[in-house]
């Protein structure tokens, strides 16, 4: 069975659906929600509570709704001065690099089931990792041509600081990750999940790794300790220029890229979709959904942590912030690589065995 | 004169703290506890649970009661005789001090001889005012107060802000025209 059979696609079409509209929108709609009342839960507040349909408020659950509502018919203002096709081209572009990360992402491993193996990944790559760091890294052209079609100072200027931080952390990003890499030996997001589930999880044998990357990725995501590009009430940012859906785009741009993000980490640092203890690709269906269910509480479970973060933390500095980027994170990532590097080495040339 | 120099020293901070690590977990456990804390809280409470200390300080004010202090200055109140006559004695003081001029009083002769004088009307203009308390301390007579404990004094005009001499007593319920 070659890889584009009719099947084949179509399962991968619907896999595809299924991470981005399912658990991607999903999960960045609730995140509205969960942002405002863990929010106001830790700051001794209520939160939003107030929207309403037919007087049923359910905790406020419906205030996400209202605000799709809201940015979808609001007006769409262009400015004087906008350089109209890059203008519109620029939330698509952020959107659209978060929208494919999401799909290449392993939700869960090969399952058997109605006499055939399903495959739950939606994009399986032997080159999976470099595939979502790179389409993490291009939304920042997303950011920059938001800032230069805006035809507005403030929103140049925000793009070029959003420039300047996502290229200081994508370098501490993947540098980061090199250890890991190493340790796996390979780039297949799959294969990481496997080699974490036969031998022990990432965060165990990389704890270094885990703090840089959960850094770097915090500030990937550009929400507050590192939202200088945005800083919504103090220093606009490179969304300046942008009402109604487009401003919307680059929102969800934000929870799409912190799910990313963390499905990363949990991925490459938590296991993945394994659950200690059970074997869950020979359990066939309950296993599939298992894996699903598991990975989906990882990813939750960080962005809470990521949540708490950014509303614990004041804002940086910009050039606090740069140092961190450029002058702990990269040497510290490369010093965890080069002494992994090492350890890796002895331990296959037999150097060092310990036990 | 000399010019001073003062040297600042630079903070010096261990290294503990600049790694910065151990302080952002000492930032997040505090917010951690509260989380925790509050949503215990709200969750006994949701349970039915009596005597637990609410997990926010927020008033849903609409539905709940403002809560205002003992002294708040509010909207006014003309006081009244224990014979049930208006205090007042068109004095004219509580006007001419009010830095607003939101105050209009008309006087005319009393019935009660030991009175003199009493208001024919008086009315203030809630929109002017500026409820700095001047008129609660001019009066000889303590006739008017600022203790209604009325807050919600908003109305749909101009007009509609002004208060005559019986909705200020409490006779007559203040009615929009809306």
């Amino acid at each position: 069975m070659s890889a584009l059979s009719p099947e084949i696609l179509l399962w991968t079409a619907v896999k595809v659906l299924a991470a981005v509209a399912g658990f991607g929108l999903g999960i960045a709609g609730f995140l509205g929600w969960v942002e405002r009342k863990q929010s106001a839960v830790m700051q001794d507040r209520v939160g939003a509570n107030r929207a309403d349909i037919f007087g049923v408020t359910i905790l406020g659950l419906f205030h996400p709704i209202a605000d799709a509502v809201k940015m979808l018919t609001k007006e769409d203002f262009q400015a004087k001065g906008v350089h109209k096709p890059l203008h519109g081209l620029a939330p698509m572009i952020s959107l659209g690099c978060g929208m494919f990360c999401l799909a290449a992402l392993p939700y869960g491993g090969t399952i058997a089931a109605f006499g055939r193996a399903w495959d739950l990944q939606p994009i399986a790559s032997s080159v999976g990792l470099p595939l979502v760091l790179a389409a993490l890294a291009f939304g920042v052209h997303g950011i920059v041509m938001a800032g230069f079609a805006s035809g507005s100072n403030y929103g140049l200027l925000g793009a070029l600081r959003g420039a300047a931080q996502m290229v200081a952390y994508e370098v501490a990003l993947a540098s980061s990750l090199a250890g890991v890499m190493f340790i796996y030996g390979t780039l297949d997001l799959q294969q990481a999940v496997l080699w974490q589930v036969a031998h022990v999880w990432g965060i165990v044998c990389q704890p270094l790794a885990f703090i840089l990357f959960l850094t770097a990725g915090a500030a990937i995501t550009k929400r507050t300790p590192f939202d200088l590009p945005e800083g919504e009430s103090e220093i606009v940012g490179y969304h300046v220029e942008y009402s109604g859906m487009k401003f919307g785009m680059f929102l969800m741009t934000d929870f799409f890229e912190s799910i990313v993000v963390c499905g990363l980490i949990t991925t490459l640092f938590l296991g993945g979709w394994a659950v200690p203890g059970l074997d869950l690709s020979s359990m066939g269906l309950l296993g599939g959904a298992l894996m699903l269910a598991s990975f989906t509480a990882k990813v939750m479970a960080l962005l809470f942590l990521l949540m708490q973060i950014r509303w614990t933390l004041p804002r940086f500095r910009f050039d606090q912030l740069l140092d961190l980027g450029w002058k702990n994170l990269l040497p510290l990532s490369l010093i965890n690589f080069l002494v992994t590097a090492w350890l890796v080495y002895f331990h296959r040339t037999g150097a060092l065995s310990w036990r | 004169m000399a010019m001073t120099v003062r040297v600042v020293e630079r903070p010096r901070r261990p290294f503990g703290t600049q790694i910065y690590l151990v302080e952002v977990w000492k930032g997040l456990a505090v917010t951690f506890r509260h989380f925790f804390v509050n949503m215990a809280r709200h969750a006994m409470i949701a349970l039915g649970l009596k005597g637990v200390t609410p997990g926010s300080v927020t008033i849903q004010y609409p539905e709940d009661p403002a809560v205002l202090g003992k002294r708040a200055r509010t909207r006014h109140r003309l006081l009244k005789r224990d014979d049930g006559a208006p205090r007042c004695t068109a004095c004219l003081l509580c006007e001419t001090i009010c830095p607003a001029k939101c105050i209009r009083i008309t006087a005319e002769d009393a019935p009660d001889v030991l009175v003199e004088k009493r208001a024919k009307t008086f009315s203030i203009d809630l929109g002017m005012c500026i409820f700095c308390g001047y008129c609660v301390e001019a009066c000889p007579v303590d006739a008017i107060h600022m203790d209604a404990n009325d807050v919600e004094i908003a109305a749909y005009g101009r007009k509609d802000m002004i208060w005559d001499m019986p909705e200020l007593l409490g006779d007559k319920k203040k009615c929009s025209s809306r």
